[in-house]
C-alpha cells in the first residue's frame, strides 16, 4: 500500500524562541525554576542552594528563611494554607538544624474574600504556631482589589536557633553516607490535585503537612555530627531535593526504586495521570544523608517519633557520577532521575 | 497492592527477563507501539535487560498531533470569547511559533482538564463564552470525546466544540510494516481494551508477524515480549493477548457504538510521519456543528515543517533518539524540537528522562 511517507513532512517545527515571561512551570520546583533563581539570585548576591540562611552573628547560631503561600484550594484533607504556612517554615528552618523561635506572618488579601475565611486560616496559624512552640510576633495585611489575587497569599518568615552540634548543610553529603526518608511520598501532592480537580481520589488520602523540627532535632542528637545534610522535598518532590542535594554535595545519589515508600492512593493516582510519584510535592517528610556509622542510630531515633514512624534507608552516596541521582529499577536495570522541565502535566491516556 | 503490586513483583520480573534470554535465540526487533508502553520500559530499563532490540513506536498522541492542528488550536486559543481545553500534556506542544502554555502566560484562556465531560460542564457554566476541547489521542480517548460530543448535543449546548485529531492504530501498523524492519509487535492494551483485535488478525496474517496484545505494567510488557518471542522462534504469526484482564475479543461495543455514531473514518496526516489512509477520525457530517475548526474559520490553516530533526524516523522505529545529532543538545524537554520530546511518553523524552546519552564515535587507540 501507498503510506504516503514524505521525506519533507518527516520532520519537526522550528525551535521556540525564548520566552521573556513567566510561565507556571517556573514556580514548579523543576528545571525552569532552577534557572530562575539562577537569574534572579546572584543579583541579590545570595547563595540559592539552602532552605534557609545561616546569620553569622556569634553564638547562638541564628538561621532565617521566608516562604510564600499561594496553595489552591486553601482548605484541604490533611491541613490549610495557614497550617501550611507555619510548618513550611519552620520546617526550612529544621533543615538547617535548627529550632524556631519566632515567627513572622504577612497576608496579601484579595478584596471579596470571606472574612470568616481569614479568621479561620488565622486560627489555624495560631494552632500550628502553638503546636511547633513558636510565636507569631508580627505581621503585616495588605488588601488588594478584586483580580488583582487568587483569595489569599500568606508569606511566613521564621526565625530560629541552631542546635548545637549541628553541622547540616546542603553541601554536606559525602560519599558512603545513607540516604534516608522519613516517611511515605506524595500525599500533600495529590491530595491538593485531587481536591483541586475533584479527581475523586479524596477518599482515605490527606495531605503529610506537619512540622519537622523535632524530628530533626532528635535525628541530630542521635547522630552526633554524623546527620550531614537535610531537606524536605516540597515543590519538585524526592526528585528535586535529591538533585538539588547531590549538586551542592558534588556526591551521586544511588536509589533503590523498591526501598522509596509510595502510598497505593498515591501510586494508583499518579498511574491514572501519569505523574511520577518522585516529582509530586510532599509537606510533611524530610530525606537526610547520613554518615554510615551513624544511620542505624539516626533511623532508630527517626522511628521513635510518629512523624517518623515509617523512616526507611531508601539510597547510598557515591563518588561516581556527582549531581546526578540513579536509581535501581524495580526489575533490576538503572535509570536517572532527574529533575522535570516544569509542572507535571497529566497525560492524554 | 491490588492490582498494581501483582505486576511490579522484582522477583517475577527477573524470572520472565530469565526466560526470555533463554528464549530468544536471534536478536529479534520488537515494536511496542503505545507511548504508554515505552513509557515504562525506558523507565524500567526494561530494554537493557533483554537480547532483543525494542523498536519505539508511534504511539504518542501527543507527538502525532499535526503542526497544523497545534497551530489552529492557539489560533483558537487566542480568540477572547474562547475558553480553550485540552489535557495537560498537549500544552507544551510546539505549534510553528509558540505553545498553548505560552499562550496562556499571554493572557490566552487554556485551560486543562481531566475530561472531557468537564469541558462539556464547563460550556454548560459558561454560556457567554465558547468552550473549545482538544479531543486529540488515539482509540482510546475518541470514545469519552464522542460522549462530550452526544452530551452536548442532548444539552442543546451552542457554545461548546471540540477540535479534532484522532488517530487509529492498525492503519498506522500497516504503514510501519510497508516501511521499517520490525518482526513483531506489542499492540497497545488500551486501544484494544476499546476496540478488541479482530483488526489485527489480518495484518498479522498478511505480514506474517506476531502480535501480542499488551499491558503496561513492567511485568506485563516482560510478559508480552516473552509471548512474542516464543512466536517468534516457533514461526507462528498470530494474534494473542497477554492484557485478558481488560481485553476482550470484540472491545467494548458500548464505546465502540459511540464512536460510530459520532465520527467517521478519514485520511490522517501524523506528525513527523506524513499522511496515511484511513488513520484518523473526523466528526459525522450530521456533528459537524461541533466541529471548531469549521466555527471558528481554521480549517484552512496549514503549517509547514521544518527540517531540523528526524522525529518521522523515530516515529516509524527506523532510528532512535540516540542516532538524531540534536538530541540532548539541540532538542531537550525545556526547548523541544520536535513533538517526541515534549509528551514524558515521547520516545525522545523518555529517553532523555532517563538520563540516555548518545554515546559520540571514540578513536580507539592501538
Amino acid at each position: 500500500m501507498s503510506t504516503g511517507f514524505d521525506p519533507l513532512a518527516a520532520t519537526c517545527p522550528a525551535p521556540l524562541t525564548e520566552d521573556e515571561r513567566v510561565l507556571l512551570g517556573h514556580g514548579s520546583g523543576g528545571r525552569l525554576m532552577a534557572e530562575l533563581l539562577a537569574d534572579l539570585t546572584p543579583r541579590l548576591g545570595a547563595p540559592a542552594t539552602e532552605d534557609a540562611a545561616l546569620v553569622t552573628t556569634g553564638a547562638p547560631e541564628i538561621v532565617v528563611s521566608t516562604d510564600g503561600f499561594v496553595v489552591t484550594p486553601r482548605f484541604f484533607p490533611g491541613g490549610d494554607i495557614g497550617s501550611l504556612a507555619v510548618h513550611g517554615t519552620v520546617n526550612d528552618l529544621a533543615m538547617r538544624g535548627a529550632v524556631p523561635v519566632a515567627l513572622t506572618l504577612a497576608y496579601i488579601v484579595e478584596e471579596g474574600l470571606p472574612l470568616e475565611e481569614l479568621r479561620r486560616v488565622t486560627a489555624s496559624v495560631a494552632a500550628a504556631a502553638r503546636a511547633c512552640d513558636v510565636p507569631v510576633v508580627t505581621g503585616d495585611t495588605k488588601v488588594v482589589g478584586r483580580g488583582a489575587a487568587d483569595g489569599l497569599y500568606v508569606t511566613t518568615t521564621g526565625v530560629g536557633v541552631r542546635l548545637p552540634g549541628a553541622h547540616v548543610s546542603a553541601a554536606g553529603g559525602r560519599p558512603g553516607d545513607a540516604v534516608l526518608l522519613s516517611g511515605p511520598i506524595g500525599l500533600h501532592g495529590v491530595t491538593i490535585l485531587s481536591t483541586r480537580e475533584g479527581l475523586g481520589f479524596e477518599t482515605g488520602i490527606a495531605s503529610d503537612s506537619r512540622p519537622l523540627h523535632r524530628l530533626a532535632a532528635a535525628m541530630i542528637t542521635a547522630g552526633s555530627c554524623g546527620v550531614h545534610a537535610l531537606r524536605d522535598p516540597t515543590r519538585g518532590g524526592l526528585s528535586a531535593a535529591l538533585n538539588e542535594l547531590a549538586a551542592a554535595s558534588g556526591v551521586g545519589v544511588e536509589l533503590d526504586e523498591p526501598a522509596v515508600p509510595v502510598p497505593p492512593e498515591v501510586a494508583a493516582a499518579c498511574d491514572l495521570l501519569g505523574l511520577d510519584p518522585l516529582h509530586v510535592a510532599n509537606e510533611g517528610c524530610l530525606v537526610a544523608f547520613v554518615d554510615p556509622a551513624r544511620a542505624g542510630a539516626v533511623l532508630s531515633a527517626m522511628r521513635a517519633r510518629p512523624e517518623g514512624a515509617q523512616a526507611t534507608r531508601i539510597g547510598t552516596l557515591v563518588a561516581g557520577h556527582p549531581g546526578r541521582v540513579i536509581m535501581r529499577t524495580l526489575v533490576g536495570s538503572t535509570r536517572v532521575v532527574d529533575l522535570l522541565v516544569g509542572e507535571q502535566l497529566p497525560r492524554i491516556c | 497492592m491490588k492490582y498494581l503490586d501483582e505486576y511490579r513483583d522484582p522477583v517475577l520480573a527477573r524470572r520472565l527477563i530469565g526466560e526470555i534470554r533463554a528464549a530468544a535465540r536471534h536478536r529479534w526487533s520488537i515494536m511496542e507501539v503505545c507511548g504508554g508502553q515505552t513509557h515504562t520500559i525506558v523507565r524500567q530499563g526494561i530494554d537493557e535487560l533483554i537480547p532483543v532490540r525494542m523498536v519505539h513506536g508511534p504511539g504518542c498522541p501527543v507527538c502525532v498531533t499535526p503542526l497544523a492542528t497545534v497551530d489552529r488550536a492557539l489560533a483558537i486559543a487566542a480568540r477572547p470569547e474562547v475558553i480553550f481545553t485540552s489535557f495537560g500534556d498537549m500544552l507544551r506542544v510546539p505549534g510553528s511559533g509558540t505553545d498553548l502554555l505560552s499562550a496562556k502566560a499571554r493572557g490566552a484562556d487554556v485551560r486543562v482538564v481531566y475530561s472531557p465531560l468537564d469541558a462539556v460542564r464547563l460550556a454548560a457554566a459558561n454560556p457567554g463564552r465558547q468552550v473549545v476541547f482538544f479531543a486529540v489521542g488515539f482509540e482510546t480517548t475518541a470514545p469519552a470525546n464522542a460522549m462530550a460530543v452526544l452530551t452536548a448535543a442532548r444539552e442543546g449546548l451552542a457554545n461548546f466544540s471540540v477540535l479534532v485529531s484522532h488517530v487509529l492504530v492498525p492503519p498506522a501498523m500497516s504503514a510501519i510494516m510497508e516501511s521499517a524492519s520490525v518482526d513483531a509487535f506489542l499492540a497497545a492494551g488500551h486501544v484494544c481494551a476499546v476496540m478488541g483485535w479482530t483488526e489485527y488478525e489480518p495484518l498479522a496474517a498478511r505480514y506474517r508477524v506476531p502480535i501480542v496484545v499488551t499491558g503496561f505494567e513492567p511485568l506485563d510488557l516482560l510478559e508480552g515480549i516473552l509471548m512474542v518471542v516464543r512466536q517468534l522462534e516457533e514461526g507462528r504469526f498470530e494474534v494473542e493477548n497477554q492484557y485478558a484482564r481488560a481485553v476482550r475479543r470484540e472491545g467494548n461495543t458500548f464505546a465502540r457504538d459511540a464512536l460510530r455514531r459520532v465520527f467517521r473514518v478519514s485520511g490522517q496526516t501524523w506528525r513527523g510521519i506524513g499522511d496515511i489512509p484511513d488513520s484518523g477520525l473526523v466528526l459525522a457530517p450530521e456533528f459537524a456543528a461541533y466541529d471548531a475548526a469549521l466555527r471558528f474559520g481554521v480549517a484552512g490553516l496549514s503549517a509547514r515543517e521544518h527540517p531540523a530533526c528526524i522525529a518521522g524516523d523515530i516515529l516509524r522505529g527506523t532510528s532512535t533518539p540516540l542516532d538524531c545529532p540534536a538530541y540532548g543538545t539541540l532538542c531537550t524537554p525545556r526547548r523541544p524540537l520536535g513533538a517526541p520530546m515534549v509528551s514524558a511518553e515521547g520516545t525522545c523524552a523518555a529517553y532523555h528522562n532517563a538520563g540516555r546519552v548518545r554515546q559520540e564515535a571514540q578513536e580507539v587507540l592501538p
